[in-house]
């Protein structure tokens, strides 16, 4: 089952990072800048001489005098003036109509709550961190994904803290060439707690349940399930890659409902993230949830023990399901059965080749 | 297959805006033969001008049997809901005593009128309860998952109860029963414009909730649409699209203060001992959970949409200028001034070095 297509999501940057940083890309377009000793300020704009007779552009070094500052020697222009093509004024004008958007309430949200602005421009950007540079993760089978149009992606679900289904919503935002997004299902335990809550909704989470789904679905939307629920993220770490009992399969009635091709996603590393090694059952009782973790960590390190640690993560789309032609038979219980166990199946299998290709947990 | 009532209308509750207001233009549809304003309360001032061409009875809906026996009445529109407690009025008590036992009475009343052929009932979207496993949206089929806290909410509950049993019992009656979003507009005042107008506005800490409006002037639209024309069924009556409540704020100009929610469950208690209108639960559970409908049916019944939830809170903060605190203006002289501010300094900098 391996995947040609499959190359590590970004080549590694640890090079990237130790290099100096370019803080102004305009200087770039000289070339003659890096190799000059000058402490240019972050903000010079250097403008190319265009009749080469500035002394940047003759002889490629340029002057230690700053009065020249890589240019002939004019007025400066008015202070209080945008300057075309630089990147900073472009941020900073940016980064203050963002603000003022969302400030004002200039911004819309559909009838789930989900928020595409704030999703795209803070949620994003931030969990990609996580995903590309703690996880390392790599993904194979992209290609599976539908361009347009819906399908419901299936995934095992692990790692204690529900880490996977974020991942994979930034790997399908990541990888897609359009940047789709990816909306998740999540347990009604997820909706009550506050913030919590609001942070799911508005990155396009909502309550799993029959209606919700088939209403995303029926829109076109990438819609990702996790049968497992908690038994699978909440499994031991003895347990690890281990498929759980997938509840009763409306996630397949659903997909029958709408026609909707079913995408099985594997997902290789989350297992790793918080090892749980033990669960205190009456002090989860006591405090509602499913299950109370105790890891190598936490809690024993206190905050510091919600740290993930940083397994290398694989993820695989494997090649879609049809389900349009059983549309008439969402309410056969064995076609359901059968279709579930089918991507039962492919999961687990996926996730053994995953983890042949992934010998160290911990390796790059 | 339209059976027009050109006959007597009686409409309920018409010492209130909606009630004022549906009077009044099914008075001025010439269509309509008579309307008949039952309320046990006059009028106040604001509204007696719009009253002219309806005939007034005073009475409770105790009284409604002999009035729509003596009209004749073809049709009923039932708009007399309190949706919050009144105290000056009887507080709690007297608003259930109006909302389900003359809900009762009436539906009575119709049962045993031989040429009733219509009866429009305002509800709320309320009757969907509020449950943190509901789906994020609701259809008219939608069951509520759990008993609401809120007294209105159960009151709607209870009525829409009878409303079925009526359906069962006079299946030659065409029942239009309209579930409506909260109301907004620049001239509509209810417990939650009041809310949206003051300068400060709390909220559940950690809860954004999607809150959808329906424009007072559609109300009156569709409420008229369903007396003239046949429509039977439960309909969604609400705004398109979707606003969240910190959202809508914010386009208010208003500032938002988070309250834990125990905490204003609690104040809402003590403003009502208090013997002040405020927030009852039925708020604070629109505003923890959030309330989205589905209105397809009513747009495809009906052939017309009421003004998306946007457009509608937009009319509300246009006549709501004057208590807001932050508006887009300054926003956007505010995002000027530091943009003005960042390339002046950095100028500066660029100039020293």
């Amino acid at each position: 089952m391996t995947d040609d297509s499959g190359r590590p999501d970004r080549p590694p940057r640890k090079s990237t990072r130790k290099a100096t940083p370019r803080r102004a890309p305009a200087q770039k377009t000289n070339g003659a800048s890096r190799r000059g000793s000058v402490p240019a300020t972050e903000f010079t704009v250097v403008e190319p001489a265009p009749n080469g007779n500035g002394p940047a552009a003759s002889n490629g070094v340029r002057s230690t005098t700053p009065s020249s500052n890589g240019t002939a020697p004019a007025p400066l222009p008015p202070a209080v003036e945008d300057q075309p093509g630089d990147v900073w004024d472009d941020r900073v004008a940016r980064g203050l109509a963002f603000l003022r958007r969302r400030l004002g309430g200039d911004y819309e949200v559909d009838e789930f709550g989900f928020d595409p602005e704030l999703t795209d421009k803070v949620f994003l950007p931030m969990l990609r961190l996580l995903y590309r540079d703690w996880f390392r993760t790599e993904v194979f089978g992209v290609e599976n994904l539908p361009a347009n149009g819906s399908a419901l992606v299936v995934g095992n679900h692990s790692g204690t803290v529900a880490l996977d289904a974020i991942m994979l919503a930034t790997a399908v935002n990541d990888r897609t060439p359009n940047r789709r997004h990816l909306r998740l299902l999540g347990a009604d335990l997820v909706f009550r707690m506050p913030i919590v809550s609001e942070l799911a909704r508005k990155s396009g989470g909502t309550v799993a349940c029959n209606p919700d789904a088939e209403r995303l679905l029926s829109t076109g939307e990438l819609v990702g399930v996790f049968p497992e629920g908690f038994k699978g993220v909440g499994k031991q770490y003895a347990q690890r890659y281990k498929l759980q009992r997938f509840g009763r399969g409306g996630f397949v009635s659903a997909a029958l409902r709408t026609g909707t091709p079913i995408v099985p996603a594997a997902i290789v590393g989350a297992e790793e993230i918080y090892p749980m090694l033990a669960d205190i059952k009456p002090l989860a009782r006591l405090l509602g949830l499913p299950y109370f973790p105790v890891t190598p960590t936490f809690p024993w390190l206190g905050p510091l023990g919600m740290l993930p640690l940083p397994s290398k993560w694989l993820i695989e789309f494997s090649k879609p399901i049809p389900t349009a032609h059983l549309q008439d038979q969402a309410d056969d219980p064995l076609v359901v059965f059968n279709l579930a166990d089918q991507v039962r199946e492919t999961i687990q299998q996926t996730l053994h080749t995953l983890l042949e290709r992934r010998p160290d947990p911990f390796g790059r | 297959m339209r059976s027009r009532p050109t006959g007597s209308v009686v409409v309920t509750g018409v010492s209130r805006f909606l009630g004022a207001h549906v009077a009044a233009r099914l008075a001025a549809d010439d269509r309509i033969g008579r309307v008949v304003g039952l309320d046990p309360h006059a009028p106040p001032a604001e509204f007696a001008h719009l009253l002219d061409g309806v005939e007034q009875v005073r009475g409770d809906a105790g009284s409604a049997s002999t009035v729509i026996a003596d009209l004749e009445a073809e049709a009923v529109v039932h708009l007399a809901l309190a949706t919050a407690p009144d105290p000056q009025h009887g507080g709690r008590a007297a608003m259930k005593e109006q909302n389900v036992i003359g809900t009762m009475h009436l539906l009575a009343a119709c049962q045993q009128a031989p040429r009733l052929r219509k009866l429009v009932m305002r509800s709320s979207t309320a009757a969907y309860g509020a449950s943190f496993r509901d789906p994020a949206v609701f259809t008219e089929d939608t069951e509520p998952r759990e008993v609401p806290r809120g007294g209105f909410a159960r009151d709607i509950l209870d009525i829409e109860g009878y409303v079925r049993g009526f359906r069962r019992r006079r299946t030659d009656v065409t029942a239009t029963v309209l579930r409506f979003a909260p109301f907004i507009g620049s001239n509509a005042d209810t417990t939650l414009t009041r809310y949206f107008a003051r300068p400060v506005v709390p909220t559940v800490l950690g809860r954004d909730p999607r809150l959808q409006f329906l424009h007072i002037e559609d109300a009156l639209e569709i409420v008229h649409r369903s007396v003239v024309d046949d429509h039977a069924g439960t309909f969604n009556v609400a705004g398109a699209g979707v606003l969240s409540l910190s959202q809508a704020i914010r386009r208010a100009g208003r500032i938002p203060v988070p309250v834990l929610e125990p905490g204003l469950s609690a104040a809402s208690n003590l403003v009502r001992n208090l013997g002040r209108s405020g927030y009852g639960l039925d708020q604070v559970d629109l505003f923890v959970h959030g309330r989205v409908v589905d209105t397809s049916k009513l747009v495809s019944e009906f052939g017309w949409s009421p003004r998306s939830t946007a457009d509608a809170f937009d009319d509300f903060v246009a006549g709501h200028r004057g208590g807001a605190v932050l508006r887009r203006e300054q926003l956007a002289i505010a995002e000027q001034a530091i943009l003005d501010g960042i390339r002046q300094a950095r100028a500066t900098v660029q100039e020293k070095a």
